[in-house]
């Protein structure tokens, strides 16, 4: 796997690039600016870019801006975000169009090595990694929205079938029966404009289009 | 500013600085001179003008132009007033505020101000009471001087009875020296206490009123405390951003090369696996507190994406459930925007140590150039500013950017906490 890397800081860079390499990932290359990442991505065609959302010069979203411009110019680039925060509207942007090969972590998930090497891995194969803090953001009730019409119960079923749990798993972290989590699912696609799919992978991706559907910027 | 409270041996208070034993008789004859030159000079020009501007209203422009001139005019002389009161008196007078509008405005504004009116009435009468004293102090001041000189010439007027006629009369003459003697000596004093009067008058009409002043000093202190809240909030941001490039960045790297430690290190010694595995984790649980504290200080999604996204953040991250309710177009001032943040971020943290709420709820709207929050709970109410749940530092924030802020919170709930922000649109 070849991977570019966009992080102004250089301790960080470096940590990366050791930590990437220790699971034998490849880092063709490792910038400090977005107008460099472009040129990196446009030029070495990586399978992944790790981005870092505030960089040089203006320190604001411009990590959020360059991965938005590669997923519209290169699609088959995959994408992961690493931010001191997580923000839903920024996963929104991302997410809108597709929720294929796209990454939104915290920085400090990048410490515990095997997870973030999980996640690389995922995202790099087509998957899509969101931070726990994201799900949360993208979930907050909102007057008016069909999230606000669930109940308390629906709404963390729902929360952790965004994070990508099975009905199994659903049951065992909510300590209810498989046929009670199943019901609460029926009343939450009844709910919810989502289309029903079986497979837990398929379903996490369903409902993160739905709640970045809604969220698109203004 | 007028001081009235004016006594012997005594510094008036403000910057007018006028004392009677402080006025030099000399300078004193030269002030009441020259005032009263300045003011029938003043008298006949200011009349024609007026005259004029008056008469001339049915062809509009002449009066406008007569009108434009008439200030102007006034206008100089009142400075010239002004500083005649520096030169002779040592009396300086703050002048009232200029128009900050220029042409018509500019005209009107003078027109409708007290501060104009009071400089043309000092300009108009009492520049023609001046020259009045003036003439009569300046004519016994003559008539002193030809009478111990001795130089008498018949006058072509009725003269009074004791007038030295040729010299003649000895009685005459001894009482005409003693009246020029005493002219001389009086004429001086007469002039210190119309000098005197003069000043206090030019300081009640040619002065800055106290109504200019508050309003100028209100207009100051609404600058300097913009000023200060700009600052205030510049000093969050660039804390943040500090903490944000500097410290963070470094505890982020030392927990992933704590991290690849553990991952490359399988075959440690126990205490060394066990030390290594606990500074893994206070590395990441720094972390974490360190997000919270820079978080509460100024988040960047606030400046990049504006309050209702930073608001999504919170309610996220607030263990009790929260509700939104945001209608806010657009982007609002920084200012309002940091405000609105910390008022929300704020109440919530009370909701969660101190209410005992199972759901809050988060309403903001902009209506008529107000921003309006909501913050309620159903938890146990009985919040009061007295018990340190931060309410007094939120409605310090909130008048700082001229808001008001309010709480209801009878005991067995619910809290309502509300703040109207305004805008500036």
């Amino acid at each position: 796997m070849r991977v570019v890397i966009a992080e102004d800081s250089t301790l960080l860079r470096e940590g990366l690039v050791r930590l990437l390499a220790l699971d034998g990932i490849e880092t063709v290359a490792a910038v400090d600016t977005a107008p460099a990442l472009i040129d990196a991505v446009d030029t070495l065609a990586p399978d992944l870019a790790v981005i870092d959302v505030r960089m040089p010069p203006t320190f604001s979203d411009e990590g959020i801006r360059a991965a938005l411009e590669i997923r519209s110019r290169w699609p088959e680039v995959a994408v992961l975000i690493l931010s001191q925060y997580v923000e839903e509207r920024y996963a929104a942007e991302l997410l809108s169009g597709s929720t294929r090969s796209v990454g939104y972590l915290l920085k400090d998930r990048v410490a515990d090595v095997e997870d973030f090497l999980g996640a690389v891995r995922r995202v790099a194969e087509g998957g899509t990694a969101l931070d726990p803090e994201v799900v949360a953001q993208l979930l907050v009730r909102r007057v008016g929205s069909p999230v606000d019409r669930l109940t308390p119960r629906e709404h963390e079923v729902l929360s952790l079938m965004a994070e990508g749990l099975s009905n199994a798993g659903i049951a065992a972290a909510l300590v209810v029966s498989e046929s009670a989590v199943a019901k609460h699912v029926n009343a939450i696609f009844a709910k919810l404009p989502l289309s029903e799919t079986p497979a837990p992978h398929r379903r996490v991706l369903a409902v993160l289009e739905f709640l970045a559907a809604r969220k698109d910027p203004a | 500013m007028a001081t009235t409270r004016h006594t012997e041996g005594q510094q008036p208070a403000g910057a007018t600085g006028l004392r009677y034993r402080g006025i030099r008789p000399g300078y004193a004859v030269l002030h009441v001179a020259t005032g009263g030159l300045i003011g029938i000079f003043a008298f006949t020009a200011l009349i024609t003008l007026a005259s004029l501007t008056v008469g001339l209203l049915p062809t509009v422009i002449g009066a406008v132009v007569c009108a434009f001139l008439l200030v102007g005019f006034n206008t100089g002389l009142a400075a010239l007033h002004r500083s005649r009161m520096r030169a002779f008196l040592g009396l300086h007078i703050v002048a009232p505020t200029p128009p900050n509008r220029h042409g018509w405005a500019g005209l009107l504004q003078v027109l409708t101000r007290a501060a104009f009116w009071k400089s043309l009435t000092y300009n108009a009468i009492v520049g023609l009471v001046l020259f009045i004293l003036a003439t009569v102090l300046l004519a016994f001041l003559a008539i002193g001087v030809i009478l111990a000189t001795g130089t008498v010439t018949p006058l072509p007027v009725p003269m009074p009875p004791l007038w030295p006629d040729q010299g003649h009369s000895p009685v005459a003459t001894v009482t005409g020296f003693a009246l020029a003697v005493g002219a001389i000596l009086l004429v001086p004093y007469v002039a210190r206490a119309v000098a005197y009067g003069d000043g206090l008058v030019a300081v009640a009409l040619l002065g800055r009123t106290s109504t200019d002043e508050l309003a100028e000093q209100v207009v100051h202190l609404a600058q300097t405390r913009t000023d200060t809240v700009d600052a205030a909030d510049a000093e969050r941001r660039r804390i943040e951003r500090d903490l944000h490039d500097g410290t963070q960045q470094r505890l982020t790297a030392l927990a992933i090369n704590l991290g690849v430690a553990r991952a490359t290190l399988p075959d440690l010694s126990p205490p060394a696996q066990a030390a290594l595995e606990e500074a893994h984790a206070e590395a990441k649980a720094a972390l974490v507190e360190l997000r919270g504290i820079v978080r509460g200080l100024h988040p960047a999604v606030l400046d990049d994406r504006g309050l209702d996204a930073a608001l999504s953040g919170l309610a996220a991250r607030s263990p009790v459930p929260v509700s939104l309710d945001v209608h806010v177009p657009g982007r609002l001032p920084r200012p309002v925007e940091a405000v609105a943040y910390f008022v929300v971020s704020e109440a919530l943290t009370n909701v969660v140590k101190h209410s005992g709420a199972s759901r809050a709820q988060v309403v903001a709207r902009v209506d008529g150039g107000t921003l309006r929050l909501r913050i309620v709970d159903d938890g146990a109410g009985g919040a009061d500013d007295s018990r340190g749940t931060g309410l007094t530092g939120l409605r310090q924030r909130v008048a700082s950017v001229d808001g008001t802020f309010t709480v209801e919170s009878p005991l067995g709930g619910p809290t309502v906490l509300e703040a109207w922000i305004p805008c500036g649109s």
